[in-house]
């Protein structure tokens, strides 16, 4: 990795000294670095002077950037090199109108006209209403039938369209087309003022605002130079895994609800709600909205909330434990869970899955160890056993997780003695020139986000990812040869984003 | 079998007694805002210029609370001059107007139409939307039908299809790519029918106002009944808007 520049996770770069290199030498590294246990952390186009680049963030144990430019095509990297690169270059023309050629399945992401006003790469009229123009892909066969799902799904969910081509019960091939919830989010945050940033990064997923949110101010942190303090860094922690128990247990009680054990699901609906109004007590909202904020926090917590989370812990640790218990030891349920929607080990480094839908499937990583932010360095890191990437799998990672999470913050709320001093939002004025890259381990998985600065220290490129924007296509091979009616089992083990990948 | 027994014992009956008994919630939430109508102008101006929203109104010293997200900034920089938020959940309203707030709100039973409560004072069926937004609103709506708030028992359920529905629960600042499926919906439900915007962002647009790839206000495509503001609203806020508007 020679000519890539390896930098660290919130530290700030002056643009200048990112490698632009020409572009078969970027592609040759890249497929190299890929190929020999590399994950593609952020590749997206921005125009520079006139002219379309192309930059890529990567991780293996270490992250480095590099650039490369580009016309107004680009032989596709999915192509010639991995999956792994097939959203973000479907994305790149999406955006940018710049054609990945060759690329195997080039279909539109979020369906709205690019930033260039250039050709649309997919011959779209974005003055009609409604995605939809667009030809799903077919399997061919007497006794094939289609099944067409959403955008407006049966129950209180958010909105997407699935394609199931079947035989019978046994799906063929699912085809997931989102972006019913696009508001263009990556283009507003380099045109509204300062004090909306942490307002609309909380609303990327509102599941996953402090996530979000927490890659946003470490960005702006580091291209501020402000310093947190301890305390609040102790606080932005529980914060953060409050917000995935509240995930993982709500997940865990939908599982449930899905092969109809109704006790557990009705248990665990409650429970989430417990964690819900911790994060409340922390912040006065139940997602965490309005928590963190550029330099620090926006409440303290004093000893009265630190004493209130660790009673509430006291009390429902031993209750999750068992409902847990109840949940993973009833055999109806490991029937339902065992070899359903498998994704194996090489399948989900193919398609460079994060967060516990890559653990489940033996991907390791974990953010919060590999590139420790806030209070993490310090922390204990959680070992999962279960790796057969089926749903059992999946809701192991998940229970062991929770168990992992009430630890991590006993132990940070005995750090309470640190209490933080809250601080209010105000105009900060950021390097000009630079390029900053935050990465956060939220409930889901791998969050990023990833600001470039102009001369004048505007933000002229803001890019975001969520994990959905990975692990949605392990969704889609997870159906493959499954029966349809285990749909809800895999998408629930899964959980998506349809709002943090529309973005 | 055991183990059903023991943990249903455990957990007990843990649905909660209201509206028959208050519920007290932290005094950290924010909800009904307080307003002191005599704070200087410049307080006012400062808590205006902090405001993400732009939902602070200088001049009538109000607060849109369909643009509010309930952040909380202008409470902090004000030190509460002009300023604070009770835990008063219960905002809901009839008119998009009411919601230009100068801390008190109309009372939600006396504008609701009578006919409403009559057609569906008993059983209220109710097709949600999720227009865009971040889930925030969807997940704090589903909640109502955990055992803690147990919405079934007033006679209020979510379904499944619009043809099943007296109405639509419409959440989201409706993206663009969801205008046509949220008409469509509405069209699917037979009339008399009811539309109700929840969260700021079906009222305003929320975070996104402004954004070009959204609507930012559902009452310019449908007529709305009732609104719920918040961000998300705060599942006692829907319950009560619910309960008030149609029992």
């Amino acid at each position: 990795m020679d000519n890539f520049l390896q930098i660290n996770n919130g530290q700030a770069i002056k643009r200048s000294s990112i490698p632009c290199l020409p572009f078969p030498r970027f592609a040759e590294l890249l497929d190299a670095f890929v190929k020999n246990d590399g994950f593609i952390v952020q590749f997206f186009a921005h125009v520079e002077d006139g002219r379309n680049k192309l930059v890529a963030v990567v991780r293996n144990n270490q992250l480095y950037v590099a650039a490369t430019e580009v016309g107004e095509t680009f032989p596709s990297l999915t192509a010639s090199s991995s999956s792994k690169f097939h959203m973000f270059e479907r994305e790149i023309a999406e955006q940018y109108g710049i054609t990945p050629v060759d690329h195997p399945w080039l279909k539109m992401v979020r369906y709205h006209a690019n930033y260039r006003q250039a050709a649309d790469v997919f011959g779209n009229d974005y003055r009609q209403d409604i995605p939809g123009n667009y030809q799903y892909f077919q399997v061919e066969g007497d006794s094939v039938h289609e099944v067409a799902v959403g955008p407006v799904h049966a129950g209180i969910i958010e909105p997407g369209h699935f394609r199931f081509q079947c035989a019978g019960e046994e799906v063929f091939s699912l085809e997931i087309q989102l972006g019913y919830q696009h508001r263009g989010i990556e283009r507003m945050l380099t045109q509204v003022p300062m004090k909306r940033l942490s307002i609309i990064c909380e609303g990327i997923a509102g599941d996953t605002s402090i996530g979000h949110n927490l890659c946003c101010c470490q960005a702006l942190e580091a291209l501020t130079g402000l310093a947190v303090d301890p305390g609040a860094q102790v606080v932005r922690c529980i914060a953060l895994e409050l917000e995935r128990l509240a995930n993982h247990i709500g997940d865990l009680g939908a599982l449930s609800g899905d092969v109809a054990f109704n006790p557990p699901a009705a248990y665990f609906g409650r429970l989430r709600g417990e964690f819900l109004n911790l994060l409340q007590v922390l912040c006065g909202n139940r997602f965490g909205k309005s928590l963190v904020l550029p330099g620090g926090i926006s409440q303290i917590m004093g000893e009265e909330q630190a004493k209130i989370i660790e009673d509430k812990l006291k009390e429902l640790e031993p209750e999750i434990s068992h409902v847990c218990d109840l949940l993973f030891s009833a055999h109806t349920v490991q029937a339902r869970f065992e070899n359903t929607g498998t994704v194996s080990t090489k399948m989900a480094e193919d398609l460079g899955l994060v967060g516990y839908s890559g653990r489940a499937s033996g991907l390791p990583y974990d953010a919060r160890v590999a590139f420790p932010t806030e209070a993490y360095g310090a922390l204990h890191a959680n070992r999962n056993e279960m790796v057969n990437g089926d749903v059992y799998s999946r809701a192991s990672v998940r229970r062991e997780e929770i168990m992992h999470s009430m630890h991590l913050i006993k132990s940070l709320v005995n750090r309470a003695g640190e209490v933080s001093a809250k601080r209010t939002m105000h105009e900060i004025s950021l390097e000009p020139d630079s390029f900053v890259v935050t990465v956060n381990e939220a409930w889901r998985g791998e969050v990023s986000h990833c600001l470039l600065t102009d001369k004048g220290g505007r933000i002229e490129r803001y890019k975001i990812k969520d994990p959905s924007f990975h692990n949605w296509t392990g969704l889609a091979m997870a159906l493959r040869n499954q029966e349809i009616s285990d749909f809800p089992l895999c998408n629930k083990s899964f959980n998506l984003s349809y709002c943090g990948f529309d973005l | 079998m055991l183990k059903i027994i023991r943990n249903r014992y455990e957990q007990g009956c843990k649905t909660s007694n209201y509206p028959q008994e208050p519920i007290a919630l932290y005094k950290r939430f924010r909800g009904l805002p307080k307003i002191n109508g005599d704070c200087d102008p410049a307080t006012v101006g400062q808590c205006a210029a902090i405001c993400p929203q732009d939902a602070i109104l200088c001049e009538e010293r109000k607060i849109d609370l369909g643009k509010c997200t309930f952040c909380g900034r202008c409470e902090n920089v004000g030190d509460g001059a002009f300023v604070t938020f009770s835990q008063d959940f219960a905002m809901g309203t009839s008119s998009r107007e009411a919601l230009l707030c100068d801390g008190t709100l109309p009372a939600l039973a006396e504008h609701a139409k009578k006919h409403f409560k009559k057609l569906f004072g008993r059983s209220l069926q109710l097709r949600q939307v999720s227009a865009g937004g971040c889930n925030s609103c969807e997940a704090d709506t589903n909640v109502l039908n955990t055992p803690f708030f147990d919405l079934s028992r007033f006679g209020i359920d979510f379904v499944a299809s619009p043809r099943h529905a007296d109405g639509i629960h419409v959440t989201g600042p409706v993206s663009k790519n969801m205008k046509a499926a949220l008409i469509a919906t509405y069209e699917a439900v037979p009339a008399p029918k009811v539309v109700i915007a929840s969260g700021a962002c079906s009222i305003s647009g929320g975070p996104f106002y402004g954004s070009p790839e959204i609507i930012g206000d559902l009452g310019s495509i449908v007529p709305v009944d009732l609104y719920i503001p918040g961000c998300p609203p705060h599942p006692l806020t829907t319950l009560h808007a619910l309960l008030n508007f149609f029992k």
